[in-house]
């Protein structure tokens, strides 16, 4: 089955992911990697190009062969709340007529490559933001015309009061969105680079973080050198924002570091793993601007959950689960019950006669007010869901997320121009409509608790498809001959515990079918890891019933390629 | 010598195609696009001639729309020393592709022109083999080894051909286009990517180098591959048989 899956996901060339030449989509700008300037270059821009904005400075790294660059502000991760903080940062340059070098890196191919979400938007954040969106072909024209609520049994539909209040939102690929905000960006002197992984948090003799390194590239398997081998960079920042979204890696180190939950006396964090597909449906089915969300059926009382369906425009059709990840059975497999929920009546009327165009899954917070940590640490703050400030009855996220990174640039500002403390974020969060709106919607979640296998019907390829077909449709790729990204801290666990215990669950909630078990030459069943099939959902990271396994970040342009997510 | 090398802007290779619902060919909206996989090889070829001593200078070329840019700057990226881009929107074809770059050829004199065998959007592998026939050079396609003599201006060249491997000596100036197994791109480094950003990217369009684009091809229809049909499974060798003869016919 590995592979198998190796043979549909791992193109025949080995060269693999580190494709990030050109730019994307026609209509937008270059963010990606090198290119991000080339629309500055080419294209007369009204506004001073990036080599007129803040110092930036190349020096031979720290004995590490590594080269050093360093700029003001590291923003690591350019989705919505790392792109705001950059924005925001570039535009207060300009208010104020200083100028500080921004770079954000992105381990994704391309911006937007790993955005994955619903997804009905909320403006607020953006109208504050970018004032002129509507004028400037912000992917964000599909409002929302209608709000459905259902409670799903096996085969019929109730239609419950509706508890969103979406009038005024609009549904939207969020993958698009970032996409256009990434242009922005660039457009205001952000240097955004693509295809590169941040994965170490770089630190002084102090213990105040620095910036972050790159990961090498062109490590083989066996961690030896290939010959195309290229060391990171160091990427030094005074200030260093961390913009992973859920589940970070650097943040959660960072997280743990400094304590910074235990702080603030916050909460763990829990999470969700939603798992999505962007269907063409048939004309006739389509509205645009619909909004469905359902709960129940195929998931029982004991599991929190539920469905999402939003239609955006050119018949195409937002569907996803979302499904608590504190779930008590580990037969329990989201994905095949993602499959199942296709099949009900009500939702496979729908479908029917459609086509599928994506499929990808992430992991999204689901602990609210309760579980923020202190944001600040020495060096550097965290923005966005890597902090988190997902509002989970509104299922929002998008729009705190962009807030705080605008927060986080304005703190960020203040200390780069008149020397105050990082610490001014927390108090501008706490002052700002994103503490009113977290606080109202805390305490949302009801704490939820000898387990059988469940059976999942077959893949009708229709409605429904097995991992591998799904698993194409995301346009995952990684470079095969690179060391496995997801690495067990006790190698010994998923045969002593994780199969006798819990019957393998990590083999059924990834949604990419990383995890196996096969029998080996005596046949003993062995944890077989398909790394290279890897969503960069977090799922693992989370879920794992030890926390054996730990996400780190692989080479740089790898991952899923997410352009209408 | 300088070496000329063309690159293309497809759809990246690790995206999964869909065809437009009009039919009318792929779609390329909100899609990922990069260097084509086999340009990335001759790029790679040509920057390791010039790490050898052989050549003095890599200058990267695409035609297309106004994202070739990108394209380039990653080619800058990869140490290629300036580009060229010669604007055009849509509806080029391989034989109008060759004629631009003969007018450029005409223009920069290289002593070597390296292009990747084909393109992964359209396989048409025309390009080279047009543009070394209206050049009249000599040509080596298919190269999964190149080896060039400076004294004696020649370069051995070996081809993947149906047989096995054939190896053609050329006199220079001539046109290569690279294999799968000639090299390894090299990645672009971030450092690399931002000292690219002050190479230069010329500008033409078709009409300054007095090519017209045409085609005596239109596309009349792109439709997916007919979907597989499920197998049957026959109970007897006798089922079989008439199966074969009754209904696939073919025996």
């Amino acid at each position: 089955m590995g592979r198998l899956l190796s043979r549909i996901i791992c193109i025949s060339r080995s060269r693999a992911s580190r494709s990030r030449s050109v730019s994307p989509p026609n209509g937008c700008s270059p963010f990606r990697n090198p290119g991000g300037l080339s629309r500055v270059w080419g294209s007369g821009l009204s506004r001073a190009p990036w080599f007129l904005s803040g110092a930036r400075t190349f020096s031979s790294g720290t004995g590490s062969g590594r080269e050093s660059i360093e700029y003001d502000v590291v923003i690591v991760g350019a989705g919505p709340a790392g792109l705001s903080a950059a924005i925001r940062l570039k535009q207060l340059c300009r208010e104020r007529d200083l100028d500080l070098s921004v770079c954000v890196v992105e381990k994704g191919a391309e911006v937007g490559a790993h955005i994955l979400s619903g997804n009905v938007f909320e403006p607020r954040a953006l109208n504050e933001l970018l004032p002129d969106w509507r004028n400037e072909e912000a992917p964000v024209d599909v409002p929302v015309l209608s709000d459905k609520f259902w409670y799903l049994t096996k085969d019929r539909t109730f239609a419950l009061p509706c508890p969103f209040n979406n009038r005024g939102n609009y549904v939207i690929s969020l993958s698009q969105l970032t996409r256009w905000m990434g242009v922005k960006a660039e457009e205001l002197g952000v240097e955004i680079y693509p295809g590169f992984a941040a994965g170490e948090v770089l630190y002084d003799s102090n213990d105040n973080v620095v910036g972050v390194g790159t990961n090498d590239m062109g490590i083989s398997k066996d961690g030896s050198k290939k010959e195309t081998f290229q060391h990171g960079v160091e990427l030094k920042g005074k200030l260093t924002l961390l913009a992973e979204g859920c589940r970070g890696s650097l943040s959660e180190k960072i997280i743990s570091k400094y304590n910074l939950r235990g702080k603030v006396q916050a909460q763990h964090q829990t999470y969700a793993l939603g798992i999505k597909e962007v269907w063409e449906i048939d004309e006739s089915k389509h509205e645009p601007g619909a909004v469905l969300h359902t709960l129940g059926w195929p998931l029982d009382h004991k599991t929190y959950g539920g469905s999402f369906v939003y239609h955006m425009k050119d018949r195409q059709v937002s569907i996803g689960l979302v499904i608590a990840l504190n779930y008590q059975n580990p037969y329990l497999n989201p994905y095949e019950e993602f499959q199942k929920f296709k099949h009900h009546p009500a939702i496979k009327s729908l479908l029917e006669g459609g086509t599928v165009i994506q499929y990808g899954a992430r992991t999204l917070n689901e602990g609210g007010f309760q579980s923020i940590p202190y944001p600040v640490f020495p060096g550097g703050a965290i923005v966005g869901c890597s902090a988190g400030f997902l509002n989970v009855p509104k299922i929002k996220g998008t729009h705190t997320a962009m807030k705080s990174g605008m927060l986080a640039a304005e703190a960020a500002f203040s200390v780069l121009s008149e020397g105050s403390s990082m610490v001014v974020y927390y108090d501008f969060l706490r002052k700002s409509w994103i503490w009113e709106e977290l606080k109202k919607a805390r305490n949302y979640r009801p704490v939820a608790k000898l387990h059988t296998p469940i059976e999942y019907p077959r893949a009708d390829g229709i409605l429904s498809f097995d991992v591998p077909t799904s698993l194409h449709r995301s346009n995952t790729n990684h470079e095969h001959d690179q060391p496995a990204h997801l690495q067990l801290r006790d190698p010994t666990i998923p045969e002593l515990v994780n199969l006798p215990e819990y019957a393998g669950p990590e083999s059924r909630y990834c949604p990419a079918r990383v995890y196996e078990y096969v029998p080996d030459e005596n046949g003993v069943l062995k944890l077989q890891i398909n790394a290279q099939n890897c969503l960069h959902c977090k799922a693992c990271d989370i879920k794992d019933p030890q926390q054996n396994i730990e996400w780190t970040v692989p080479e740089g342009g790898g991952g899923p390629g997410y352009s209408v997510m | 010598m300088k070496i000329m090398v063309a690159v293309k802007r497809v759809v990246d290779y690790a995206v999964k195609i869909r065809v437009k619902p009009d039919k009318t060919g792929v779609e390329t909206q909100n899609v990922k696009m990069s260097m084509n996989p086999f340009c990335e090889i001759a790029l790679e070829e040509a920057l390791r001639i010039r790490e050898s001593g052989l050549a003095s200078e890599v200058v990267a070329v695409s035609v297309g729309p106004a994202q070739c840019v990108d394209t380039l700057r990653t080619g800058l990226a990869m140490g290629a020393d300036r580009g060229i881009h010669v604007e055009f929107k849509d509806g080029l074809n391989p034989l109008s592709v060759a004629k631009v770059l003969r007018a450029l050829v005409e223009a920069e004199k290289p002593g070597l022109l390296i292009l990747g065998k084909q393109a992964i959007d359209d396989d048409c592998n025309q390009t080279g083999q047009m543009l070394a026939g209206l050049l009249k050079w000599p040509q080596g396609t298919f190269a999964s080894k190149v080896t060039l003599d400076k004294e004696k201006q020649v370069a051995t060249v070996d081809r993947e051909v149906d047989g096995g491997i054939e190896t053609v000596l050329l006199d220079l100036p001539a046109v290569i286009t690279t294999d799968l197994r000639l090299n390894q791109p090299r990645y672009a480094t971030l450092p690399n990517i931002m000292k690219a950003k002050s190479k230069v990217i010329k500008k033409y369009t078709p009409g300054d180098l007095n090519v017209e684009i045409k085609s005596d091809l239109e596309v009349l229809q792109v439709t997916e591959p007919p979907k597989r049909k499920a197998g049957v499974i026959v109970s007897s060798v006798d089922e079989l048989i008439d199966k074969l003869q009754n209904e696939a016919r073919v025996i």
